[in-house]
């Protein structure tokens, strides 16, 4: 059975249906693509997916549980993580202590222990302090660990946000737009941390991208948003050489 | 594996440098200045007119403290926080007065009306929060500021008595109290309370701002503290990582309220007649601690606790000043906050810091 | 009778508040800031009425003109040295912290210059006013003058507005600021003309509140500058018209609250009907809902 089972959402703002009748089937492990022109739609599927938006009418599964209309937290706590097309990092908390916050709900002590500094509180600490310098490291950030989050290049808060979504120990991860800003270098070696990603922690992962070769590079399967409905959707080869992708993208 | 040790190792150590530069020296400077001031006391080294300012030191640098958890820590400006040092001052002054015949001990009394203190003051904060919290920026601020007023109005025509029926309550005058024969009347609508037990000493003041700061302090650099300053950040972000925005903001706002009430508590106990007014409770009085905690840095505990300080005996030494205190305090306000956060000026202290001096001399000189 | 009187009397200081609410509601809208200090400025108006016309005996019309300058050029001046600095800066509460200040900054300078004590202010409307069913009604002229200047201000306010160059510049820049500079808006521009006018306004409230309720002290404008943003949330923040229902209601509800209710709980009372709208509908009586964009 697919991992997130997606079937027939809508949703309309003002009478302009924004997404319309999608569905997608995302199997464990993969890594999907959602791709289309601006303003297809792309980043309110996201906003449907994780709950900022309540779909007018569709159903969502993630692994058999219908998180249909659930709020952010309780999709977030069911097992979706996401990153954002605007960077959204903790920017007066150090690089440390933002991927600390996306454990929040991994490692618990209660606001007593942590006032009162009980045993349990610098044990449960430790234990966060190595998961987050390993998510860290992962990305190549562990040396930054100490520096606020707002004083990172750009290309470093993308993969912070990352891994901040990492630490909530998701079976989905969402990222809109990873490669948004970076030059060629960084994207290449984005698209290794990304496959790395999904190898090393066994991730599904769907991507929203304007960055062909990305996308080409990395995803097994695609779906086109082309005006809020599907365009078509497949195999990555089949659908980039689909000529009515290529006029959506192109134009005639 | 031998590397590795050593960049635990060097983390420890930063860590370690980090609390002795953070978090402990804030503690030993309250304690030095609490020694050294205590042995001025006692050498008879301090006139009684600082003497008396002590005490309120103690109460406002705890005011600061708690207003800076709400604005420094929470992102959030509360205008009605001296609301919630009147619920504290009242509520624990009503309680000694009441007991004070009961139990024998001041100390005893006095840490059962700091805890009733907080908790009826954390009670209001609760309920006041429910419909606060869901609002943000100047909406927040300005119905806070509203709260505040409700509360100082509604103190102000309040009266309470006791006989030994039990208590008697109005809102009408001390006669509808209808006490019996021997009953007495505790608390006068504007008249306030008169004869609260003096409990409130600069030793115990001392203590109490030591608690709030280890409240604090602690808070912030733990799990619940790090969901707060996520939510102020960044609040959709926070969402999406699965952190309960109500959840958290209520408990910021919940702590930041009662220790204000324990601050209410400590005041109402230094003074033998209390009255709600708009010097002492008004909004007034919330935007004084707020300047308090802009000058002392917003999200700097240490700097609230020195600001809150410096503020209360400032005006004292420069009594020839006293007419433009306010002034100079409204000047230094907006200053402060035009060269800490206007961007051209950010900009410009950037470019002309002294460590950005150095570091391009230093380039250069690598050339 | 004394319903109907108490009624007016009501009407006539919510006039006053949502005079003073136009200014919050504009700058509002238009530099999305809450001017604290707005109260201030109608502080700073009615002491210049005071020492123009009480002490040196202008004509009080003159002195009207001359308060609403002052303030007009006040208004400007804050805003220049004040709040655009901070328009970019990273966190919404600095500039609100700053109006703050500008709060203090007029009323510790108020306190030097006039110093702390009373000043009874002579009204600047002489007329008599008129009564009514054999002289049970009375409405001053204080009264019916504060009530038409209200109507005089929101129709030319609204007319503004709607049919001039200026007032389709502060729509659009209300709108959004980024895409009215795009359009070639003066967006700098704009927002100064708001706080000029709003300041003006903040002129004639001062006179008008100082005509009906002739003491003044530095403090004078703080609370009614409070309640009138209270009338500006009440009625929807950027609504011309919600000011001036808002405006009404509450000095209606204030008015009737004091005559019926408790005298000290007054302002209680208007706090919280603030709150129980913000709780059933949080964006007033004709506002609109803004979402954040994700």
């Amino acid at each position: 059975m697919a991992l997130l089972e997606v079937k027939n959402l809508t949703i309309s703002f003002g009478g302009l249906k924004a997404v319309d009748n999608f569905s997608v089937s995302i199997e464990k492990g993969q890594l999907y693509g959602l791709i289309g022109p601006n303003g297809a739609g792309k980043t309110t599927v996201f906003n449907l997916l994780t709950g900022v938006y309540k779909p007018g009418s569709g159903s969502v599964e993630l692994d058999g549980h219908n998180i249909t209309g659930k709020s952010t937290i309780e999709i977030n706590h069911a097992g979706i993580a996401r990153t954002f097309q605007n960077i959204r990092l903790f920017k007066e908390l150090s690089v440390l202590d933002n991927v600390k916050a996306g454990l929040h709900n991994e490692f618990k002590y209660s606001t007593v222990t942590g006032i009162l500094r009980l045993p349990s509180y610098w044990k449960v600490e430790k234990q966060m302090d190595e998961r987050a310098m390993e998510l860290l490291k992962v990305f190549d950030l562990e040396q930054e660990a100490g520096t606020l989050a707002a004083n990172l290049p750009y290309g470093k808060q993308r993969k912070l946000e990352i891994a901040r979504a990492l630490a909530t120990d998701p079976k989905l991860l969402l990222l809109d737009e990873p490669a948004a800003g970076m030059n060629p270098n960084e994207t290449a070696e984005l698209m290794d941390t990304i496959r790395f990603v999904r190898d090393h922690f066994d991730m599904t992962i769907l991507l929203i991208e304007h960055d062909m070769k990305l996308v080409s590079g990395i995803c097994e399967k695609l779906t086109v948003l082309n005006f809020g409905a599907i365009l078509a959707c497949g195999d990555t080869s089949t659908v980039l050489n689909n000529p009515e992708v290529i006029k959506a993208y192109l134009g005639e | 594996m031998s590397k590795k040790n050593s960049s635990v190792n060097a983390k420890k150590k930063i860590n370690i440098r980090k609390f002795l530069k953070g978090d402990l020296l804030t503690y030993l400077m309250v304690i030095a200045v609490y020694a050294v001031l205590q042995t001025m006391v006692a050498t008879g080294n301090m006139k009684s007119l600082y003497q008396g300012l002590l005490v309120p030191m103690c109460v406002y640098s705890i005011m600061a403290l708690s207003l800076n958890l709400t604005v420094g820590v929470m992102g959030e400006l509360s205008l009605g926080h001296a609301g919630f040092m009147c619920l504290g001052a009242f509520s624990g002054a009503i309680f000694s007065k009441i007991t004070s015949d009961i139990i024998a001990v001041d100390l005893l009394r006095f840490i059962l009306a700091i805890l009733i203190g907080a908790a009826v003051a954390a009670f209001f904060g609760f309920l006041i929060g429910i419909p606060v919290l869901r609002l943000k920026g100047d909406y927040l601020a300005i119905v806070t500021l509203a709260f505040g007023e409700i509360i100082k109005n509604v103190v102000n025509v309040f009266f309470m008595g006791i006989d030994k029926n039990g208590l008697h309550l109005s809102m009408k005058d001390e006669m509808s109290l209808n006490l019996a024969e021997g009953g007495k009347t505790i608390m006068k609508g504007p008249q306030g309370i008169v004869g609260t037990p003096n409990d409130s000493t600069f030793t115990i003041g001392v203590v109490l701002i030591l608690i709030t700061l280890v409240i604090v302090l602690n808070l912030i650099h733990s799990r619940s503290g790090r969901a707060i300053m996520a939510i102020r950040d960044n609040r959709i972000a926070a969402e999406s990582i699965g952190i309960h925005i109500t959840k958290y903001k209520m408990m910021a706002f919940v702590i930041s309220a009662a220790l204000a009430g324990v601050a209410g508590v400590l005041y109402s106990h230094n003074l033998s007649s209390l009255q709600a007014q708009p010097q002492n409770f008004g909004y007034n009085m919330s935007i004084m601690i707020l300047v308090y905690v802009v000058l002392g840095g917003i999200g700097n505990m240490r700097g609230s606790i020195i600001a809150a300080s410096i503020l209360t005996i400032l005006p004292e030494l420069l009594r020839s000043f006293a007419d433009y205190r306010m002034l100079v305090y409204a000047i230094v306000l907006i200053l402060m906050m035009l060269f800490n956060w206007a961007p051209a000026c950010l900009e410009f202290r950037e470019r002309h810091s002294l460590k950005n001096m150095f570091a391009g001399k230093k380039a250069k000189e690598v050339q | 009778m004394s319903f109907i009187n108490y009624l007016i009397s009501g009407i006539s200081l919510g006039s006053v508040y949502a005079i003073i609410a136009l200014g919050y509601t504009m700058v509002y809208g238009i530099a999305k800031m809450l001017n604290f200090a707005h109260g201030d400025v109608i502080m700073i108006g009615a002491y210049t009425v005071f020492t123009v016309a009480s002490s040196i005996g202008m004509n009080p019309a003159v002195a009207v003109i001359l308060s609403i300058v002052v303030c007009t050029v006040l208004g400007m001046l804050i805003e220049r040295v004040a709040y655009k600095p901070l328009r970019q800066a990273a966190s919404p509460l600095a500039v609100l912290i700053t109006a703050i200040g500008v709060s203090y900054l007029l009323q510790n300078v108020a306190l030097l210059v006039f110093g702390p004590n009373t000043k009874s202010f002579t009204s600047v409307i002489s007329w008599k006013g008129v009564s009514l069913a054999d002289g049970k009604l009375n409405i001053s002229g204080v009264t019916i003058v504060t009530i038409a200047a209200c109507i005089v201000i929101m129709v030319a306010l609204t007319s503004f507005i709607n049919h001039s160059r200026a007032g389709q510049a502060m729509l659009a820049v209300s709108e959004d600021k980024g895409a009215a500079q795009l359009m070639g808006i003066n967006v700098n521009g704009t927002i100064a003309l708001t706080f000029a006018i709003g300041s003006g306004l903040a002129a004639v409230a001062g006179v008008l509140l100082c005509s009906a309720y002739p003491t003044l002290t530095p403090y004078t404008g703080a609370m009614p500058g409070i309640k009138a943003f209270v009338a500006a949330v009440f009625g929807g923040i950027g609504s011309i018209p919600g000011a001036m229902i808002g405006g009404i209601l509450l000095g209606i509800i204030e008015i009737l609250s004091k005559a019926y209710i408790n005298q000290q709980l007054s302002d209680a009372i208007v706090f919280s009907v603030l709150i129980i709208v913000l709780l059933i509908k949080p964006t007033g009586i004709l506002g609109r809902n803004i979402q954040e964009k994700v």
